[in-house]
């Protein structure tokens, strides 16, 4: 009695916790049915899962679990028929219950028909739902689909109303048969009246979609009159836009409407011509933002790595370099009133911007004249970019300001009259060079452009790939012209004009062919290093590539696809490429120029062009003292070509005019005679001087000028001791001089940025992950889970064996009863017989009596 | 003797004589046909007699009927009473030495097959004396080897006058045999000793010959090695000193000292450099000799001085060796033609591992940073793109030398305190210095070598920047590289338009430059 007391007490102790806890627990458990399992002491952070079990309850659930299943085994144990069910596809989970209909309901149709029916032709099978002839149904309740209605949205009509629902006269009530043949006459009208209702809305219903076709078609018309109507009226709508309304959804009617007025026969204002200052205004805006452009990518501001560059640090920041760079989320917005969901623009490349702009300008002139709808296009666009080309073909010539302007002109103008005026765009390089040659260099050039505007890519489709090919083919030629014997420069020089429009159409494919040829220089040079150690300057062709690059594509970005490589090929020919003649001299020069010209606009340092500089000084100098330089690679300070530009011929000296080098000198130095030889020696050294102090003029704010000229300085200092040199010379050293006299700036130490402070390290807790309590901790992850599989099943196994061992009771516990059970039947009908027995024999004793009394009698009578 | 005319004939007559002096002792003097025909200017013919040598010598070796001894004179033998085989023998050994003395004629012949045919048959004899010394054994098991042969041998292959590397080539083949290796050293020393004492002028071609040889002989590593015998022995006692790498590392370093201690044309210091740290120091029974030949090397300066460092790197690293001043002459050795040597990888690849050490005081590294991105103002870009780790891998090894970058307190100074002049890297003023230059190679057009000089405007990071990698690199790969990168977005284009070849007229090359 005391001990039940006190579990009582205990488990309203423990039994709240564990209410709390689990909630399983039984609001109002019986305190008699409740096992607590006390806990010696508590621990901190242990969920006690089975503190409290309630024996009874789960030893009545596991029985009642076995009676359903254990037991129902048992007693079908001896039983091997088997119910199996047949309906088709009932277990099959791949079948959507529509296809299992259609197919039972096939399978149906096939059962029944046989040999008997085939020839029945007409006899309308009876569509069935739920075992109830559908036709039946129909009958019924054909609910007339209130939400396809869309005049009266939601309202019923009133005969509807009142016919669905009306007067609550239960007229739709769902019928028994028995019912609906009990008052016939009834039902009947009724019927037919909802018959005639269903006619009727259906009926309105097709009328309503007639109009509304025919406003649609009447819609449609108006359009295409209005479109004519709008080509006559202007030009200026853009094409884009009406290719949107074709796409666009056909509105309704009130739109329609709307706009019919809006649009009501207006003429339009189109653009008014611009004036020449703002043409001129415009044109200046463009460069500037192209000059932005260039500037932004001069300075390797690339736009992509700008977005990409996280503006905003947030507090959550984990300082480890995450950063989610792409913001996925759409934004939502409305154009036109229809919902539309744009990407981001996410600090869109200004270059591609500048880009579209020029694409704009382009587009903008373009459907003015190509893209008329009338098929004059051709003609105009052939007339205008004739102009076109020929315009700045005709500038250089006036630039260099030679008197042949006027008889180019002309000679220009009888090619043009001469030439057909298709070609078909060269497949082949061979092509092009049939095309080509034989022809004066004005032909040549009205050749090119006339394939150019036959070709146009706006005329068909195939004309880009053509196009494209003609750069490479051109660049060929070019090649080929520049190693012609002797160089026909003057033709490369008009051609250049037309590269540059070709490239301005397919840049891609452009910079591909000039990578191309770039890269075939590269590799021949590669194996002449490779080989024997160094390489011979490479023919004019090269150079002619490496200068042409330069004028297609910006030379002062950071980084560029065809740019970059071609400075590095210059690095290469002044650093590997020995100078051993005048003429490598020039062609040394010549590259020293493209180099120049590449950085200037960005400035950029080139040590290889002082180097080589810095020889050509050092070649020309007649008294070398050596002190304060020293030369580098393709450079010697002793050897048969240190003293290859040094003059002694005074008189060559005195009669030398500075004049320009001629690029052919480069290819071939044609038989010189002395004079000559001695005097384009000394305008090579014209060349470097001047080309000395233009990269002083560069480099002179760069931190440490002073280190990078000192040896020129020293060899300038040279010259001038020499006093050898003519005074044009003279003073063209001095002049160069002047700016490496300079005094140093003063130099201020070198400081890093400052870096952002590091975080303080935070002593956050290391966190282990806990799978089992105990101790099995403290090993590595893998044996830790190892360990607590082997655990788990360990726990598994017990579980089953006492699970079996439970089924094994239980089952011996049926048996038991079942044979208690048999043997209390036997029992019973034992008794049950001896009782019928008993009764039968009941009223045996009298009878039987009565034989005692016969057998008294009858030993009576024997005795 | 009848003879037919054509190599054929000859090949025909040769075979009857030699089988007729192999019949018979009394056909003997069947021999003076066949060495007169050895004397023969034809080609040909001369193979042909080469090979009847060959086969007859080679077969009376094998019979030993050639006399064995030192030979006595011949006349005295043939005047002499003894018997008339020894006579026989005598005078068979002197026809078989005459026949060695042509054949190394023939060893210059200007033919490479009859060369060829002469070395190999050479080579033949020395193996068949090898296995029947033709001298007499001064006590039982001394080992014998036909020295006077083989050494006649290597002086042919060692000729001033003529160019023997094929035939060299040729001979490699027998120094696989560790006797034939061990006796070639013996033989090469006192051939270049010979040829370097009787001429006073040593031709080119003999260094060249001399060099092509030793360079061919290579050491086993291990004492097991020594088992290949081109000369045939039943067991190899150990008393001999052919069967010991011990003395055969002697024989080499004898080989090479001597070799080395004479004045060196400049193209074989450069070959043999290029050989010393791998083939040569390993296999020195005292590397340490080595020291006054590459000091010497290190001395000429140039590429030869970078050469000579990595040699002098092992003596250091390895043997312990004290060399005064080395740093002061490595940093003697820096000047702006080390960016475009041939030997720039390695040169680097050495200055880095000297450079390695975090003891080295601050000044010296300081000068060496300085000194280096002095010369990169002259350098190309790939050099460029291995130098400016270079030096910065210096100012993260010697967090002193940081103030080079980074000098926060630092005055404003007139002029760069560094004396690039001054050879002491002591003396130097480095220190007191900040790399300027690498502030002006932020303006470098090649971009990769700004970013890579833009480094040092952040505080530089911890690890080292592994410049192994970029030791190798060439200026075609960075072009192709370059060439292979590709930009988002389409080609920029230019957009002022092109007018002429010679472009704008303020531009260098139109004012330069004309098309006529």
């Amino acid at each position: 009695m005391g001990k039940a007391r006190l579990a009582a007490a205990r488990t309203r102790g423990a039994g709240a916790p564990a209410g709390a806890q689990g909630g399983r627990a039984r609001p109002n458990p019986n305190p008699f049915e409740v096992k607590v399992n006390r806990q010696k002491f508590p621990v901190l952070g242990r969920k006690a899962r089975h503190a409290v079990g309630q024996p009874g309850v789960s030893r009545a659930r596991a029985v009642h679990k076995r009676t359903q299943t254990l037991l129902k085994e048992y007693k079908e144990r001896d039983k091997s028929n088997v119910f199996t069910d047949k309906r088709f596809g009932e277990y099959s989970s791949t079948m959507s219950p529509e296809e299992k209909m259609m197919k039972r309901f096939a399978l149906e149709q096939q059962r029944q028909h046989e040999k008997k029916s085939i020839y029945n032709l007409n006899e309308d099978e009876e569509l069935t739902h739920y075992g109830q002839s559908l036709a039946d149904i129909e009958k019924h309740n054909d609910i007339v689909d209130s939400d396809s209605d869309t005049e009266e949205r939601g309202t019923l009509s009133a005969e509807l109303t009142a016919a669905h629902f009306g007067g609550g006269g239960g007229l739709l009530h769902k019928k028994t048969p028995q019912q609906q043949g009990e008052e016939g006459e009834k039902p009947r009208s009724r019927r037919e009246l909802i018959e005639e209702l269903i006619a009727k809305s259906k009926q309105e219903k097709r009328e309503r979609q007639a109009q509304r076709e025919g406003a649609l078609e009447l819609t449609e018309k108006l359009d295409q009159d209005w479109k004519e109507i709008q080509t006559l009226l202007t030009h200026r709508t853009p094409k884009s836009e009406n290719r949107d309304k074709k796409e666009r959804p056909k509105p309704d009617a009130y739109d329609m409407m709307v706009r019919e007025l809006g649009f009501e026969m207006k003429a339009q204002p189109s653009n008014r011509m611009k004036s020449e200052e703002e043409l001129a205004k415009e044109e200046q805006e463009r460069l500037q933002q192209l000059e932005a452009a260039r500037l932004r990518r001069m300075r390797g501001e690339d736009e992509g790595s700008e977005a990409r560059k996280p503006k905003h640090l947030s507090a959550d920041d984990l300082n480890d370099g995450f950063v989610l760079d792409k913001d996925d989320r759409r934004l939502l917005s409305y154009t036109d009133g229809k919902m539309s969901i744009e990407e981001e623009q996410s600090g869109e490349a200004s270059d591609g911007e500048s880009e579209e702009e020029q694409g704009e300008d382009l587009s903008e002139e373009d459907p003015e004249n190509s893209s008329d709808p009338d098929g004059h296009s051709d003609l105009e666009s052939d007339m205008d970019s004739e102009e076109d080309c020929g315009r700045p073909s005709g500038e250089p010539r006036q630039a260099l300001g030679e008197g042949t302007t006027s008889i180019g002109h002309r000679a220009q103008e009888a090619a043009r009259n001469q030439l057909p005026y298709t070609f078909a765009a060269p497949e082949s390089y061979e092509e092009l060079k049939s095309l080509l040659s034989g022809r004066t260099r004005e032909e040549q050039l009205v050749v090119v452009e006339r394939i150019q505007t036959c070709n146009h890519p706006s005329l068909a489709v195939g004309n880009k790939a053509k196009l494209e090919k003609l750069f490479g083919f051109l660049l060929e030629y070019i090649g080929d012209l520049a190693t012609d014997d002797p160089p026909n420069l003057r033709v490369i020089d008009k051609l250049v004009v037309q590269l540059y429009n070709l490239c301005q159409m397919f840049p891609d494919s452009a910079s591909d062919s000039i990578k191309f040829v770039l890269r075939d220089a590269m590799h021949e040079m590669e194996g002449a290093i490779e080989a024997r150690g160094r390489a011979a300057f490479p023919g004019l062709d090269v150079l002619m590539y490496l200068k042409i690059a330069g004028m297609l594509f910006p030379t002062s970005d950071l980084w560029h696809p065809v740019v970059t490589p071609a400075l590095v090929c210059m690095s290469q020919l002044l650093t590997k490429c020995p100078v051993l003649s005048l003429q490598d001299v020039v062609k040394g020069l010549f590259v020293c120029c493209v180099f120049l010209d590449y950085v200037s606009l960005s400035r950029r340092f080139i040590p290889e062009l002082v180097n080589f500089l810095l020889g050509i000084l050092y070649i020309a100098s007649p008294n070398k003292c050596g002190r304060g330089y020293t030369l580098v690679h393709p450079f010697r300070a002793s050897g048969k070509n240190s003293e290859l530009l040094v003059v002694s011929d005074e008189e060559d000296k005195a009669t030398w005019q500075r004049r320009g080098l001629s690029l052919h000198w480069a290819y071939r130095l044609k038989a010189q005679n002395k004079t000559e030889a001695n005097h384009t020696r000394l305008s090579c050294l014209a060349v470097c001087l001047a080309l000395v102090k233009g990269c002083t003029q560069f480099y002179s704010s760069l931190p440490s000028f002073y280190a990078i000229v000192r040896p020129l300085r020293a060899l300038l200092m040279e010259h001038l001791a020499g006093r050898s040199h003519p005074p044009e010379l003279q003073e063209l050293c001095q002049s160069a001089l002047a700016n490496l006299e300079e005094p140093e700036p003063r130099c201020r130490p070198l400081v890093c940025a400052k870096s952002k402070p590091e975080p303080l390290k935070l002593f956050t807790p290391r966190l282990v992950k806990v799978l089992e309590f105990g101790r099995k901790q403290g090993s590595s992850k893998q044996e830790q889970e190892r360990r607590r599989l082997i655990h788990k099943h360990k726990r598994e196994f017990k579980g089953a064996v006492r699970e079996i061992r439970r089924d094994n009771q239980f089952l011996a516990r049926m048996q038991l009863s079942e044979t208690l059970e048999r043997d209390a039947e036997r029992k019973r009908k034992v008794k049950q017989l001896f009782n019928s027995l008993a009764t039968q024999e009941g009223p045996a004793p009298s009878h039987a009596e009565a034989p005692p009394d016969n057998q008294k009698v009858c030993p009576g009578n024997i005795q | 003797m009848e003879r037919d005319s054509g190599p054929e004939g000859v090949r025909r007559a040769l075979g009857r004589l030699l089988e007729a002096v192999l019949a018979s002792r009394g056909q003997a003097n069947a021999v003076f046909d066949v060495l007169a025909v050895l004397q023969s200017e034809d080609h040909e013919e001369t193979q042909e007699a080469v090979r009847a040598c060959s086969r007859l010598f080679g077969a009376l070796l094998e019979r030993g009927e050639l006399f064995v001894g030192s030979l006595p004179s011949e006349d005295a033998v043939m005047a002499g009473s003894q018997g008339a085989t020894r006579k026989y023998k005598v005078w068979m050994r002197h026809r078989y030495r005459s026949c060695l003395n042509r054949l190394q004629e023939l060893l210059v012949h200007p033919s490479f097959e009859v060369k060829e045919l002469a070395l190999s048959t050479l080579m033949k004899f020395v193996q068949l004396e090898g296995a029947r010394p033709l001298e007499k054994p001064k006590w039982d098991g001394y080992y014998l080897f036909p020295r006077q042969l083989f050494k006649a041998v290597v002086e042919g292959l060692l000729s001033p006058e003529d160019d023997c590397s094929l035939l060299l080539a040729r001979f490699r083949e027998y120094l696989e045999h560790d006797d034939i290796r061990y006796h070639t050293m013996q033989a090469a020393t006192d051939t270049v000793g010979r040829v370097t004492d009787r001429h006073p002028e040593v031709p080119l071609t003999f260094w060249n010959n001399a060099f092509t040889l030793l360079s061919s002989v290579s050491l086993p590593s291990q004492e097991r090695g020594i088992s290949s015998f081109y000369v045939k022995h039943g067991e190899l006692p150990r008393t001999w000193k052919v069967v010991h790498l011990k003395e055969h590392r002697k024989a080499f370093q004898g080989m090479w000292l001597g070799f080395l201690k004479h004045k060196l044309p400049l193209s074989l210091y450069k070959k043999v450099l290029v050989i010393m740290h791998d083939s040569i120091l390993p296999h020195l029974a005292q590397p340490s000799l080595m020291i006054d030949f590459l000091t010497r090397a290190y001395d000429v300066g140039g590429a030869i001085s970078l050469l000579a460092l990595n040699g002098l790197f092992i003596l250091i690293h390895q043997h312990n060796l004290e060399y005064p001043d080395f740093y002061r002459k490595l940093y003697g050795l820096l000047d702006p033609s080390v960016f475009h040597v041939k030997y720039r990888a390695r040169f680097f690849h050495l200055a880095d591992l000297f450079l390695s050490s975090s003891h080295l005081p601050a000044y010296l590294v300081a000068a060496f940073a300085k000194r280096l991105s002095r010369l990169a103002l002259t350098a190309p870009p790939e050099a460029l793109l291995m130098v400016l780790p270079f030096i910065c891998n210096l100012l993260r090894r010697h967090p002193a030398c940081r103030v080079l970058v980074h000098r926060p307190l630092g005055h404003e100074l007139d002029a760069d305190p560094y004396d690039p002049e001054e050879e002491d890297p002591a003396k130097s003023r480095a220190l007191e210095s900040s790399l300027w230059e690498l502030q002006a190679l932020q303006q470098h057009y090649h971009p990769e070598v700004s970013q890579a000089a833009s480094v040092i405007n952040q505080a530089l990071s911890v690890p080292e920047v592994s410049i192994a990698p970029l030791l190798e690199l060439t200026a075609f790969e960075v072009f192709e590289r370059d060439l292979k990168k590709k930009g988002q977005g389409s080609v920029p284009l230019e957009f002022i338009p092109a007018r002429g070849l010679l472009g704008r007229q303020d531009d260098f090359c139109a004012q330069h430059f004309t098309l006529s």
